[in-house]
């Protein structure tokens, strides 16, 4: 019985693949603790490949899409790249969701001599340099320039700072210390949380201490919540900011009153139709919104999003270049002007990301809604 | 000052759950590696009955300690009784076993996600000399300590708590009066859970509820249990006061970083040098 399913499979497989012209591999993490940023990644992904192929396909070729669930491990990442390049021989691959599983999978890339287009934010993937590997999420440092930008513009320069003593709060302090020395700014206090502590008061007491102008949180989960009550409790004088990792409705949820005033850096997807009528973003962004909410049921994310404009990126460079692999890099360093869901993409030789301090805005929580601080 | 405040808090919790372990360990001899997961069912129970089914609060607190007695009762049957050796290093084994089925199990049934648990009383922020406390974080530290003072009256004064007290001090002995051993010890687990539970509801609009909050409110309720020595029932009380002040006071005079590590080696000292806990006596051991 295994016997026959296997080789029906095979079948499948062979019927399916014979015909497909674009072979698209895909490693999103749709299980596991990152699968609030793969699912909708996932989705995004089948729904514009289909559309795509409805539409008669790139340069008249279809589409077939390989997509494996990285499960958020990093082996499973290496494991089923290798799969997606020698069994389903693939033009590129799109992924993985989470920065280690690419980190994990950068040396097989250029191994290999695939194109990767990483949805995850580190800044290590594409510093130092990778021909093959490409990223689409802006990076940490970005939304820290956004931040510190507005800061100053406000005559503030003390700040303090309070991250998370994880992947996503230690990268995000290093931006924050590099970049106000940078900047000129002072940060006068350093602390830390963990993910499962339920008491920041400790923290907070030390940081007011300090008089900061801004505090800065970076952290992602229940914790920036409690973060936000214990802020409002101590009756702090200073502006609290957030990360994007708070960058979802459950945040708002957790937090309730708390959140109110907090302002944080997001994609302008999370505020699409609040976006001015001349904005260039606006129009892409309330169709795929709608688009995306239509199909699947459920609001949509900014993770989708990277999906989204790793998909645009390598249809655009399939359409000039075609499946030949030097070319397609060379076609996808060569796109400028781009407008994708996390801003304008500015590829280049020696930039991968194509994306600066713009591809995040400036929200504030105002009654339990994302409002725009300033375009 | 804040952190004295903060600390009373959480060393609340600490204090019931190392209630928890204090209560099973003197009537069975094990430690329950169980009793944080109690704590997060609680929180679950409450999040299900107030949010999901829409019972109002008066209701859904006694049907969630109701279920948080059976639910303990039901871990004695199944997971303490059908061990063919019970002796000590199995039944903890089975404890460890336990608490990861049934984090499992929250997983399953109530997902990944932070579940939020709005407020019982309204929210308001009362100043104390040198710091402030919520009115949600009083009513842990009120509730915490009146549900320590009638259990201590409980084992006091009932005749049941009585039995508890006799299978302590000698098992066989107590069952030649007649006192159902068995019995006990399922009890023992039924006020095990219920204790966690009482943390699990209070804390549920502070903290919020996640499927993995037992892991550490469970260590650190063992470490306030052994800080005030283990089986001593104003010890745990006192033993999760005083973590929690510790814990506080670190983070505030250290890199709070460190928060989590301090609070473990204040613990280690307490092993080193008084091994049977601050407030613990030595048992008397006829040779």
């Amino acid at each position: 019985m295994k016997k026959l399913l296997l080789i029906g499979m095979l079948l499948i497989f062979a019927t399916g693949s014979s015909f497909a012209e674009y072979r698209l591999g895909a490693l999103f993490s749709t299980t596991g603790p990152a699968s609030f940023l793969g699912m909708p990644e996932k989705q995004t992904l089948e729904m514009l490949v289909e559309k795509t192929n409805k539409n008669g396909g790139i340069n008249g070729e279809k589409i077939e899409l390989f997509m494996y669930d990285t499960r958020g491990v990093d082996a499973a990442a290496r494991k089923k790249f290798i799969r997606l390049v020698k069994r389903d021989n693939v033009n590129a691959v799109i992924g993985p969701t989470r920065s280690g599983s690419t980190l994990a999978i950068k040396d097989l890339a250029e191994k290999f001599q695939v194109p990767l287009l990483s949805c995850a934010s580190s800044d290590k993937i594409i510093n130092p340099l990778n021909k093959y590997v490409f990223k689409v999420a802006p990076s940490d440092k970005h939304a820290v320039r956004k931040i510190y930008f507005y800061l100053k513009t406000k005559g503030m320069e003390n700040i303090a700072i309070l991250t998370a003593q994880n992947g996503f709060g230690d990268s995000g302090r290093d931006a924050l210390l590099s970049e106000a020395e940078k900047m000129g700014l002072n940060i006068v206090a350093d602390e830390k949380f963990r993910d499962n502590d339920r008491d920041m008061t400790s923290q907070l007491t030390k940081i007011s201490e300090r008089n900061p102008d801004a505090v800065i949180c970076w952290g992602v989960g229940p914790a920036p919540a409690i973060v936000a009550k214990n802020f409002k409790q101590l009756q702090i004088e200073a502006e609290l900011i957030m990360s994007h990792g708070v960058a979802s409705k459950k945040f708002i949820e957790l937090a309730g009153d708390a959140a109110e005033g907090i302002i944080l850096p997001a994609g302008r997807l999370l505020v699409a139709e609040k976006l001015p009528d001349s904005s260039k973003f606006k129009s892409m962004l309330v169709d795929y919104k709608n688009e995306y909410e239509s199909t699947f049921g459920e609001s949509v994310s900014t993770f989708g999003g990277h999906a989204y404009d790793a998909f645009m990126i390598i249809k655009k460079a399939l359409l000039t270049a075609g499946k030949d692999k030097e070319k397609l890099i060379k076609s996808m360093e060569e796109i400028t002007d781009y407008i994708g869901t996390y801003g304008i993409f500015n590829f280049s030789k020696k930039d991968h990301n194509g994306l600066d301090k713009d591809a995040f805005i400036l929200i504030e929580i105002r009654n339990g809604d994302w409002e725009l601080l300033e375009s | 000052m804040q952190f004295i405040y903060s600390g009373i808090t959480s060393g609340s919790i600490f204090a019931l759950v190392a209630l928890g372990f204090n209560i099973i360990y003197n009537t069975t001899g094990i430690i329950n590696f169980a009793q944080g997961e109690f704590v997060m069912i609680g929180g679950m129970l409450i999040y299900t009955l107030l949010s999901i089914y829409g019972i109002p609060l008066f209701m859904a607190v006694p049907v969630a300690l109701l279920l948080a007695l059976i639910i303990g009762i039901l871990f004695d049957k199944i997971f303490i009784k059908l061990v063919k050796v019970p002796n000590e290093i199995n039944l903890i084994t089975v404890t460890i076993a336990a608490a990861t089925i049934i984090r499992g199990l929250a997983m399953v049934i109530w997902g990944r996600n932070t579940l939020n648990v709005s407020g019982y009383i309204p929210y308001s922020v009362i100043s104390f000399p040198g710091g402030s406390l919520t009115s949600n974080s009083l009513l842990v530290i009120a509730v915490s300590l009146l549900t320590a003072f009638s259990l201590s009256l409980f084992f006091k004064k009932s005749s049941l708590g009585k039995a508890f007290r006799a299978c302590y001090n000698d098992k066989m002995a107590a069952s030649i009066c007649g006192v159902d051993v068995g019995h006990i010890r399922m009890l023992a687990f039924g006020i095990a859970a219920f204790l966690g539970v009482v943390a699990g509801i209070v804390t549920a609009p502070i903290t919020y509820v996640t499927y993995t909050d037992g892991v550490m409110v469970g260590l650190k309720g063992f470490a306030a249990a052994i800080l005030g020595g283990l089986g001593n029932f104003w010890g745990g009380v006192a033993g999760g006061l005083l973590l929690g002040i510790f814990e506080g006071f670190f983070a505030s005079i250290l890199p709070s970083g460190y928060k989590d590590a301090f609070a473990f080696l204040i613990i280690l000292f307490v092993l080193f040098l008084r091994p049977m806990g601050l407030f613990g006596k030595k048992k008397a051991e006829r040779l």
